[in-house]
């Protein structure tokens, strides 16, 4: 997230410069027409819901079977995430080696590949005619159209996440102190543990969180791969895309902003436990 | 030991979860020879596809980079009421899923909505067209030129600026003559950003492009409609369209890095 802190001090003599009232104008009017207003249809829409039938939507095995989908799965990806992610930034920024260039570059492909490619591709690799699914599928495995299938693409689309989140951090280690740490004779595992882990922890909080949520939304990479069977391996998202095909916006509404809400509420959450973590070890460490 | 440990791993990793996938779209692409390659992509359907991808992109990048260079200035350079506010809205629409986005925009522009009622009419019909492609592209891609801008101009100072006002410059000209070139890095990594994500939008514009064949759909979505109609060829040559733009994506990535001034992480 971006800080605005270190903005004009001068409130007694604001605004010296030109162009203040045409880049806020500019700014506001684009923002109330592109995001203010549409989301304001949401909440209008969930508003003319009302609490019974928001609960009757909500409530359905269906929608709470594709809840469940959607968020033991996003679960699932964060968590490889978090180690993997920490793991890639761990050597993306501690050592240098021949084909690290490549790697640099593999690790934006998800930002940059468009999501119904990165579908498309995962299916292409993992269906039993692909490379690794035809391999599972000898073993008697299979990944693609079901739960695993969807947790592996929320990985691919949301590992940049984590690695670009947990890199910072990593470059602001002392090394220093893991050089004392290993003199006072530590092992390996616990200067990784204390030294190095411990003021990571904010960094990796973020890099979780922000690929958690972004998992909780994916559209694109999962339905390919999903399979989509009611009640089994229908995401929340696809659920929302068939209400609208049937007409029932009030009750896509009430999924989608039960989505949004916590989505927003886990930003908030995150943004609030990194700087409370921060000052926290600051203050210990 | 450890490091080479820890390499391998990472690279294993990244090869067999990022690498393999890609590799696959080529070789499926390809897998029935060069011919039905280069029919697939030459196919009228696919080729209205790029076309109305391009033209929805071009249409966005401007619109987006005067929003973002005015946001960016508005929050660098001024103290106002609801200043924290306005960043907060700026960077929302990263943490809205792109299916809730088209949802939102089709309940306030559609036929139903309050404004598309308005405006039906009068015979304006927003949704499930070029427009509608062109609004939800721009909420997808607002973020990124702002984003790309404010630390530069937060870094940078208003010395200059300031400089050039008693100097007797007019707005435009410390515009053009001070700040452009400032930000001018900042400004093409966010016009690249926007540029990709305008063109790979997939989930937001899926709900509101109507998906009439030839007609409303984009790239990524005729890719979903050849593969659900199991053209897998037809679909995979479209997909390493995207693909390659992808890679000059990333491949401008790397050069605006390594030749513009170091960016600062954000």
């Amino acid at each position: 997230m971006l800080r605005a802190r270190s903005a004009p001090r001068s409130r007694s003599a604001p605004h010296i410069l030109p162009g203040f009232s045409l880049s806020l104008g500019v700014s506001v009017l684009f923002l109330c027409l592109i995001v203010l207003l549409p989301v304001s249809g949401l909440l209008w829409n969930l508003g003319k819901l009302g609490p019974a039938d928001y609960l009757q939507v909500m409530g359905s095995e269906r929608v709470l079977t594709a809840l469940r989908v959607t968020f033991t799965a996003a679960a699932a990806a964060t968590a490889v995430n978090a180690v993997f992610g920490l793991l890639l930034a761990w050597v993306l920024t501690r050592y240098r080696f021949r084909g690290r260039g490549v790697m640099d570059a593999l690790v934006d492909l998800p930002f940059a590949l468009p999501t119904a490619v990165a579908g498309i591709a995962l299916v292409a690799l993992y269906d039993k005619s692909g490379w690794v699914g035809g391999v599972l599928d000898r073993m008697g495995l299979q990944v693609a159209y079901t739960w695993w299938g969807i947790v592996i693409a929320m990985i691919f689309t949301s590992i940049p996440f984590a690695v670009r989140a947990i890199q910072p951090a990593i470059e602001e280690l002392d090394p220093a102190e893991d050089a004392a740490a290993l003199t006072l004779g530590a092992s390996p595992w616990q200067r990784f543990r204390l030294v190095a882990l411990r003021p990571l922890l904010p960094a990796i909080l973020t890099g979780t969180g922000l690929s958690f949520v972004r998992s909780l939304g994916e559209f694109g990479a999962v339905i390919f791969i999903a399979g989509n069977l009611p009640y089994k391996t229908e995401i929340a998202s696809l659920l929302i895309l068939i209400r609208l095909d049937e007409f029932d916006y009030p009750a896509a509404a009430a999924i989608a902003g039960t989505l949004l809400a916590v989505s927003l509420v886990l930003l908030a959450v995150i943004n609030i436990a990194q700087t409370r973590l921060q000052s926290y070890l600051r203050v210990e460490g | 030991m450890a490091r080479r440990f820890l390499i391998a791993v990472a690279m294993l990793f990244l090869a067999a979860m990022v690498g393999l996938p890609v590799a696959a779209i080529f070789y499926r692409a390809f897998a029935e020879g060069w011919g039905r390659y280069v029919a697939a992509i030459l196919d009228p359907e696919t080729l209205a596809a790029i076309r109305l991808t391009v033209v929805a992109a071009l249409i966005v990048l401007p619109l987006n980079i005067v929003f973002g260079v005015a946001s960016a200035w508005a929050i660098a350079r001024y103290r106002f009421p609801g200043r924290r506010i306005l960043l907060v809205l700026i960077e929302m629409p990263f943490a809205v899923s792109p299916i809730v986005a088209g949802l939102c925009f089709l309940l306030i522009y559609g036929a139903y909505g309050p404004v598309g009622a308005l405006l039906e009419p009068l015979g304006v019909q927003l949704m499930f067209n070029l427009t509608g492609i062109v609004l939800v592209s721009l909420f997808v891609t607002s973020p990124f030129v702002m984003r790309e801008i404010l630390p530069v101009l937060m870094v940078t100072g208003e010395d200059e600026e300031k400089a050039a006002l008693t100097l007797g410059a007019n707005g435009w000209q410390i515009f053009r003559f001070v700040v452009l070139p400032n930000i001018s890095w900042g400004l093409a990594y966010g016009t690249v950003l926007t540029m990709a994500r305008a063109m790979g939008e997939f989930g937001a514009v899926s709900v509101v492009s109507g998906a009439i064949r030839g007609e409303t759909m984009t790239l990524p979505l005729q890719i979903e409609l050849l593969y659900n109609d199991y053209n897998a060829t037809g679909a995979f040559a479209a997909a390493t369209v995207l693909t390659g733009l992808a890679l000059v994506t990333l491949a401008l990535r790397g050069l605006l890095e390594r030749f513009g001034p170091r960016r600062a992480h954000s």
